[in-house]
This record gives C-alpha cells, structure tokens and sequence, in this order.
C-alpha cells in the first residue's frame, strides 16, 4: 500500500503499475488530507460559509469537495466570502484588513500541522483576535493502525509518506514493523525513489525480516524535525477524529491545546448542520484499499473531476482522480 | 438540484472539457454554421477567392497583474490573437481592439499598456484599424481592465491548399515544438506572489507569424499548428488527435521544461503539460521534414529550444494522447476536466 496520495499520483503519472509483474498489486491509502476530512466536517465548513458569519480561508483542494448539500465553491458562486490561500501567514494578514471574523480550515497531516502551529503562536503573539481555525488535522500513524489490523485487508508492506516522516522521523511506524511484521519503507517522490522502495519491500518479504527502512535518506532523519513535532505539540493536543472511510480512531486528530482555545471556531460558532443523507460514494472502501476506485459503481459514471460525488475525485492526490486522469482501468 | 448549480465557476473557462461542454451544448446550440463548427483557433473565410483565403479571430484577455516578466495585458492582447492567426498560416493584416476599464485605473497605467501594445503591433506588423471604450464601476482593489481584439489575416499562399487543419494529419507525421513549455502560466503565478516564489522565469510571450512566414518560404509539409494557450500542450494536442482521429505518442524525456518550470510546478501539484503558454507553436508535419524545421527554428530567436517531441499513430485504446514516461512506460494523457488546483501538502 502506497499511504501517501503523492504517491498515488507519480505512480500513476510514471506509469509504474504497467511495469510490474501481475503479483504485484499496488493498493492507495488514506494519505490524502481532502479526501479523509469527514461529510460532517465538510458540512460544518460549507455551513459556516453560507450563513457568512466569517471569512472562510482554506486551501485549493477543498473547494470542489461536496459536502450534504453543497461545497465551498459552489456557495463561492453564491457570493459567500471564501477564499483560496497558500500560505497560512496570509491569513493572518487577511484577518488584520477584516473586521468579520476570519476562519482558516485546517486539514492536513504532520506535514501541514506545524506551520499552522507556528501561525497560530504568530496571531497570539500579534494579538489577532478576530482570527480563528478549525483543526481537522489528523495523524497518520494511528490510521496505519487500524489498517493494519483489519482482518479484511491483507497488506504485505507499506510505502510510507516522504513528507510527512521527514517531520515525525521514522520511529513513530516502528510497530507496524515489530507488532504486526508488516514491511515499510519511506520513499521518497521520484519514480526511481518509488521503485527502488518497491524493491526493498520485496526483500524485506523474501527475507522475513521487517523493518522501517529509509529510502527517502535526502530528506527524512530516523529522528524528523524535532522543531517541527515541539512546535505542533505545543498547540495542539491529540483527540479522537473521525476519518472518512475509516470512522473514529482514537488519538487519531489534532485539536488545540487548552492555551490556544480561543482560536477555535468551532468554540465561537454554533451552527445546524444538514442532517447526513446516505451516499452510494465508495471514498471510505477506496481510502481503506478494499476496492479499487474503477470497481466503485458512481466512478466515471456519475462521479467525474467536473462532477465529483467524493472527496477521492476532487484532490489531486485522491486516488479516483489519479486513477480518472491517468486513465487506469484495474 | 439546487439553483446555484446552474451558475458558471471558474472551472469554464479553463480549457478543459467543461468549457468544451459549455461550448457545444449552449454556443454552438444557438450559433451554428459549418464555419464556426470547425471550432479552430480562428475561421477560414472565403472572401475573394472561392477557396478559403483570409482568417478571422477575436480573444479577450484578462491577467491579474497587468504586468509580469516577460509581457504585460497589452503585448499578451495583439500577441494571443496573432498567434491565433498564424497558425493558420495567416498573416496578420488588421486588429480592433476594445477595452473595458474598471473605473479608478490609472492613466499612466493605460498609457503603459497601450505603449506595449504598439510595439508589439509595429513587431508583428499589423495596424490596429478600429477601436472602443467602456468604462465600469469598480468590483475590486486592483487596477483592472479587459481587452477584447479581432484580428483579420491573409492566409499565406504556401497554406491555402490546402489550408492547415486535422484533414491534413496522416499517421508517421511527427509532432514538434519551438521551445519549452510552461513559461508564461510560470512567470504569471510567480509575479502574482501568492505563493512568495523567486524565479527568474519570464512568459515567452511572442508574436509567431515571422516564423511561420519562415516554414511557408521554405516550403515546409506541415500538416496543421496549433499555439497550445490556456489548456496547455496537453489540451492542444488532445484536441488536435480527435479532430485528427488518430493518437500522438509524445516522450517526456524530449518536451522541453525549463528547471525552473519544473519546480514551480511540482511545489504547486500541478502538471506542466497542462500550463499555459503564449508564444509557442505546436506542428504536426510531415516525417522527411523534421530536420529542416528544426534548422529554420534554431536559427530564429523564437525557437532556438525546438525539439520534435512525438509522433502520430493510429487511434491507441480510443485515446488521443500518450506519454512515454522516463521511466519507459507508456500512459494516456486526457483533457483536463476544469482547472488544475494547488494542492495541500
């Protein structure tokens, strides 16, 4: 299983899978931020931006994600105030020119996590009090997991997340190595990096040995970015968090630390949510590597890039976007 | 569905296959002629002769800032629709322009563009021969300001029969560029500074007719061009393989990107086959005649990076477009259905 949605997509961009043996079988993890956000957490984003009450800031790839009844970019067209940012001291600057309140989404793993940590200690520091954040950050190694305990998915080893282990280091996945003897390798994001991570796996397998090993050596430490992982603990604090697909997983999501509450937006706003319809949208199978995004009924059918029934469709890293734009039919 | 489904996102105006859609289903529903229904980048009209001899095209153009490296609105508004008429082997002869400037924009500013303007004009040459002037209330801080130009051009004598167009593709062709790809959209994302990037990347932003007037001297076979704009080298060359019927086989190893390009678009998420360009031509000529196109471009300023980057076969699996990846491996490259987005991490 390749966990990262990066992967996915130079997997798919190099055309690697066409190049392997039949035995070996390439599944797509939950490492794709947009796409593990849970419909509740959507809708509350969507909501808060309908009823504009704030300025809501988020990242490109969350815009085109439908939520119940609507998506940001849909009430964009609607004239609610949304807006697409880069970077996070943006929205300090956007919250210092805007008497509403400005809310910033924050959806992301350990990679995007500390550079929201360090802005937030930024808007403290400025004393910004208009600005605000809701924290759907989450983790990746207890996702990991789970997955690696549910009895219906048999994975032989995992491709782990360059980004995200060059800030956590290597030691955080050691259990998936010694606890369940799956085989990991970190790779890096050239199509070289990703086969030569293949390649370790397989000997990892032929040797029966398990290990976290580093392929990704130009950027990740066995240690991380000790900075970083203070930084995002200082913030923040671990707290359940539903992933989409995956359901609650415990110590799983970030929210903020007791010091920091008063930047929490879903402290300062209260809002009725849409009650959850039932969607025959397969993101959850897909994430968790039961199916393949072709083998979900709505895939190319009602749910395309211009139409997306699922977070999977809308990111680039989504697995059902890759496997739309690269045109994989297994 | 709920009303706000029914209104038009950014998504239409990207290139991709929902600006197609907007375009078949709505345009061409109440618009349509068989001139118009070749859907090229500008019309072949018959105006004295019984075969076609003169093209019409007409662009509008918006950029947020008015200014980057390389270019500004202005020379980017006589060079888009240039372009648009020499790669039907057309020489421009006269452009109307027209201007919607939001109220509050700076005279100086105007004059500037304006500037540019004209000496892109007098480059090219081409006469701007008619004109008009709307002014709006203001919608936003910035200084903005929309320029629409219509441009008339006389078809080349070496182009007219027949004239450069899909027909004309036959399988063995080859597919080539004059220089690298990804500059303009680059240099534009980069002068914005959202995203606070250095590069030292300028738009290749460039009238094309000179070269063109080169291939027509020279007698080169070429088949049809196309200036990949928005939408990118993908987008065009898809476009170019349905009209086509057939597939082109392109090697990434032999697209030129600069490092620069590549970087940008790699931090972004995004793919530079899909980036925006504003003075490359796209040829599809015949195999014999590879070599002398390239000679006649490395010799020229506007194509000193040429490369042949592909060939045309039969139709592949229903799909227009495939890459040949580094890595040796051969993968579809579709259209893009809406506009490419930043990524999170």
């Amino acid at each position: 299983m390749e966990v990262c949605g990066t992967h996915t997509n130079v997997i798919a961009s190099s055309g690697i899978r066409q190049m392997l043996p039949e035995n070996i079988k390439l599944i797509s993890g939950p490492g794709c931020p947009v796409c593990v956000t849970a419909q509740r957490d959507i809708d509350w984003v969507v909501e808060l931006a309908k009823t504009k009450q704030a300025v809501v800031l988020t990242f490109g790839d969350l815009i085109k994600v439908p939520g119940t009844m609507s998506s940001l970019q849909k009430e964009k067209a609607a004239n609610s105030d949304i807006r697409v940012i880069y970077s996070p001291i943006d929205a300090l600057k956007i919250a210092q020119n805007e008497k509403k309140p400005v809310v910033f989404v924050g959806v992301g793993f350990e990679t995007t996590a500390p550079t929201i940590a360090a802005t937030i200690l930024k808007a403290k520091e400025m004393k910004i009090e208009n600005f605000y954040i809701i924290s759907y950050f989450k983790l990746i190694p207890p996702a990991l997991e789970m997955i690696a305990t549910n009895p219906r998915l048999n994975i032989d080893g995992f491709i782990l997340p360059g980004h995200v282990s060059t800030i956590i280091g290597a030691k955080p996945y050691n259990f998936l190595a010694q606890k369940y003897n799956k085989p990991c390798v970190i790779s890096g994001f050239e199509p070289n990096d990703i086969l030569e991570s293949i390649f370790l796996l397989l000997k990892q397998i032929e040797n029966k040995k398990t290990s976290v090993q580093i392929q990704y050596r130009r950027s990740v430490k066995v240690t991380g970015n000790r900075a970083a992982v203070k930084l995002m603990n200082e913030v923040f604090a671990k707290c359940d968090a539903e992933w989409r697909g995956l359901g609650v997983i415990k110590n799983s999501g970030l929210m903020l630390a007791k010091e920091y509450q008063q930047f929490d937006a879903q402290k300062r706003f209260k809002l009725k949510l849409p009650l959850p319809k039932p969607s025959p949208c397969r993101c959850g199978d897909v994430l968790l590597g039961l199916i393949t995004p072709v083998q979900c009924q709505l895939f190319d059918s009602k749910c395309r890039p211009s139409n997306p029934i699922g977070p999977c469709m809308v990111s680039s890293e989504g697995a059902c976007a890759a496997y739309y734009k690269y045109n994989i039919k297994k | 569905m709920t009303k706000i489904d029914n209104n038009i996102t950014l998504d239409y105006g990207s290139g991709g296959r929902k600006m197609h859609r907007l375009i078949s289903e709505l345009f061409l529903k109440h618009f349509k002629n068989p001139i118009l229904g070749k859907l090229e980048d500008s019309a072949e009209l018959n105006l004295l002769s019984t075969r076609p001899d003169f093209c019409l095209t007409i662009d509008s153009y918006v950029v947020q800032p008015l200014f980057f490296p390389g270019g500004d609105i202005g020379k980017l508004s006589i060079c888009g629709t240039v372009n648009d008429l020499a790669v039907k082997g057309a020489k421009p002869i006269f452009i109307a322009i027209s201007f919607v400037l939001q109220e509050g924009l700076s005279l100086t500013t105007l004059d500037k563009i304006c500037r540019s303007i004209a000496q892109t004009a007098k480059a090219v040459p081409v006469k701007i021969v008619t004109g008009d002037t709307k002014v709006v209330e203001r919608d936003s801080e910035q200084e903005e300001l929309i320029i629409t130009t219509c441009g008339i051009g006389k078809i080349h004598k070496y182009f007219r029969n027949p004239t450069l167009s899909a027909n004309n593709i036959k399988i063995g062709d080859v597919v080539l560029i004059n220089g690298s790809i990804g500059d303009h959209e680059s240099a534009v994302v980069v002068a914005r500074g959202e995203y606070q990037l250095k590069a030292a990347i300028k738009s290749d932003c460039a009238p094309l007719y000179s070269l063109v007037a080169k291939f027509a001297k020279a007698k080169c076979k070429i088949s049809m061009m196309r200036d990949p704009t928005r939408g990118g080298l993908a987008t065009t060359l898809n476009e170019i393989a349905d009209a086509a019927k057939v597939s082109i086989i392109v090697d990434e190893s032999l697209i030129p990107i600069k490092k620069s390009v590549r970087g940008i678009a790699e931090l972004l998420g995004i793919d530079p086959l899909y980036m925006a360009n504003e003075g490359k031509v796209v040829m599809i000529a015949d195999r014999d005649e590879r070599d002398k196109l390239i000679a006649i471009m490395k010799k020229d300023p506007l194509g000193k990076n040429c490369a042949v980057i592909g060939e045309v076969t039969k139709r592949r699996h229903g799909i227009g477009v495939w890459l040949k990846t580094k890595i040796g491996s051969l993968r579809p490259v579709l259209q893009l259905e809406g506009m490419q987005i930043p990524r999170i991490c």
